[in-house]
């Protein structure tokens, strides 16, 4: 598994979700600790291209051996490309969280909704008092 | 979350946290659900190698006395005087309706001692259980669970590894021995929860963590509650609490084989109806045929009909798919009949199958 990171030049989101904002499309994956909880990946299914993803609302699941986990769009918008990558491997959200292992990329709505996220400190403090 | 406070330690708690253990609570108890390399390397460890569980969080039951058997006898499922001095055997406790207490090994230490485990969560109804009924035998019925830590050390090479710390032989499979192992006496007990070979040791809690420390220099692997439950689930092994409840019989559990009528057990005569009679559902070993991970409280459906229900559900590491038990239409329990799993709104094709789902025996000589 890899070391516990959090990059700083990413958002995120309080249910341990991170956004690669680039224009007005966004990487989105799973944190170092939301993966450290749950374990090994061993599934992971992702949502269609074209879907619509909420922010604040789960667009897919994650399962380890014990659990199953939802995963929460930190911003709104439509799904223009999944980790295909993931259906064979999904092992890669453990072992590169922030760079194999992304789930989704997603067009913006409303790229102003990326004021509400976390920035690096502001989510470290999170963890901190969890 | 339980409150840390009320939960117990085993004496391997340092152990455990030392090894990199992820702790969770656990029928009362704070227990590894997994150390740090993870559940699938445990799991592989225990197929391939050997892996040790602290499963110190079970109970344990001494009955001793001149009318010990004529008390088992009436508690417990199977024919009791079948187990000699040294033996093992596995059996249930019933309630009269023939619904399910507990599913126990009983060791026979003596002439007129035996020894059962319990799990941890029925441990002291078990206990009452006992109590209550051993009125009028001429016998004591001890609480035990304090006397003993009990690691479990399975796998192809667990029997090598717990030879190389030990005075002399190791009892075979089903029976039990009294031994030194790493300088301290223990029972060992020919017996284990994941289809592997292996043994069971029970040592006084004080002798715990430096023979948990031996067994790991020797080349066992810490492995912990989530690999004990993917190990069982591979061979159908049954586990209390989801495949065995007060609200099943062990006919339709599949565990007829080891209720013996013919000895008056408590619960024999519901037994013996549902033997006669069938039963409405049956327990049945399922795979999903796609991918996709089975959970309990998962429904089986049948063209667009609810047929049974997942009791024990999960990813198979040693065959990379979704597996499971689940309690089904008798008609239906049947291997090889086609199946849709209901996982969380999802219909997941699978597969009824025949025990075990994963067999070590086989698999080693491909």
């Amino acid at each position: 598994m890899a070391d516990e990171t959090y990059p700083d030049d990413l958002k995120y989101h309080p249910e341990h979700d991170w956004a690669r904002i680039e224009g007005s499309e966004a990487t989105f994956g799973i944190t170092w600790y939301a993966q450290d909880a749950l374990g090994e990946v061993v599934f992971y299914e992702p949502p269609e291209i074209g879907a619509t993803v909420s922010k604040d609302s789960p667009y897919a699941e994650v399962e380890s051996v014990k659990a199953v986990s939802d995963v929460y769009a930190p911003l709104s918008g439509e799904v223009v490309a999944v980790n295909e990558a993931l259906t064979d491997n999904p092992e890669q959200i453990n072992e590169d969280p922030y760079g194999d292992g992304w789930l989704v990329r997603v067009k913006l709505a409303d790229a102003s909704e990326a004021e509400a996220l976390l920035d690096v400190a502001a989510y470290r403090e999170l963890l901190a008092g969890d | 979350m339980e409150s840390a406070a009320a939960l117990r330690r085993t004496p391997l708690y340092e152990s455990h946290l030392a090894a990199g253990a992820k702790l969770v609570p656990f029928a009362g108890w704070e227990m590894p659900v997994q150390y740090s390399n993870g559940v699938i390397a445990e799991h592989r460890a225990v197929r391939s190698a050997c892996g040790v569980f602290d499963v110190s969080h079970m109970g344990e039951i001494e009955t001793e006395g001149p009318s010990a058997l004529e008390l088992l006898q009436r508690l417990l499922s199977n024919d009791v005087a079948k187990i000699e001095p040294g033996g093992a055997q596995y059996s249930l406790l019933c309630r009269d309706d023939g619904g399910v207490l507990d599913d126990l090994f009983t060791y026979r230490l003596a002439d007129d001692r035996y020894l059962t485990v319990t799990n941890a969560a029925n441990h002291e109804r078990d206990l009452a259980w006992f109590s209550d009924r051993a009125e009028g035998f001429d016998c004591r019925v001890r609480d035990r669970l304090d006397a003993y830590a009990m690691l479990a050390v399975q796998g192809p090479e667990a029997r090598a590894i717990v030879l190389g710390l030990t005075d002399g032989e190791l009892p075979p499979r089903m029976h039990t021995a009294t031994r030194v192992v790493n300088g301290a006496e223990a029972l060992v007990c020919g017996t284990g929860y994941t289809g592997e070979d292996g043994v069971e040791l029970l040592v006084a809690p004080d002798a715990a963590p430096a023979l948990w420390k031996a067994l790991l220099a020797a080349g066992a692997t810490p492995a912990g509650l989530a690999a004990r439950d993917t190990l069982r689930t591979e061979v159908c092994f049954h586990l209390y609490g989801n495949d065995l409840s007060v609200d099943r019989n062990p006919i339709e559990a599949g565990l007829g084989w080891c209720c013996k009528e013919g000895t008056g057990f408590i619960g024999s005569e519901a037994v013996a109806e549902a033997r006669a009679r069938g039963t409405a559902e049956k327990l049945a070993p399922f795979v999903l045929t796609e991918r996709g991970i089975p959970r309990p409280g998962n429904e089986v459906v049948l063209q667009g009909e609810r047929v049974g229900t997942v009791t024990s559900g999960t990813h198979s590491p040693s065959l990379g798919r979704g597996i499971g038990m689940a309690y089904v239409r008798a008609d239906l329990a049947a291997p090889h009949t086609e199946v849709e799993i209901d996982v969380r709104g999802k219909p997941r094709a699978g597969r009824i199958e025949s025990k075990p789902l994963y067999d070590p025996a086989r698999t080693d000589t491909d």
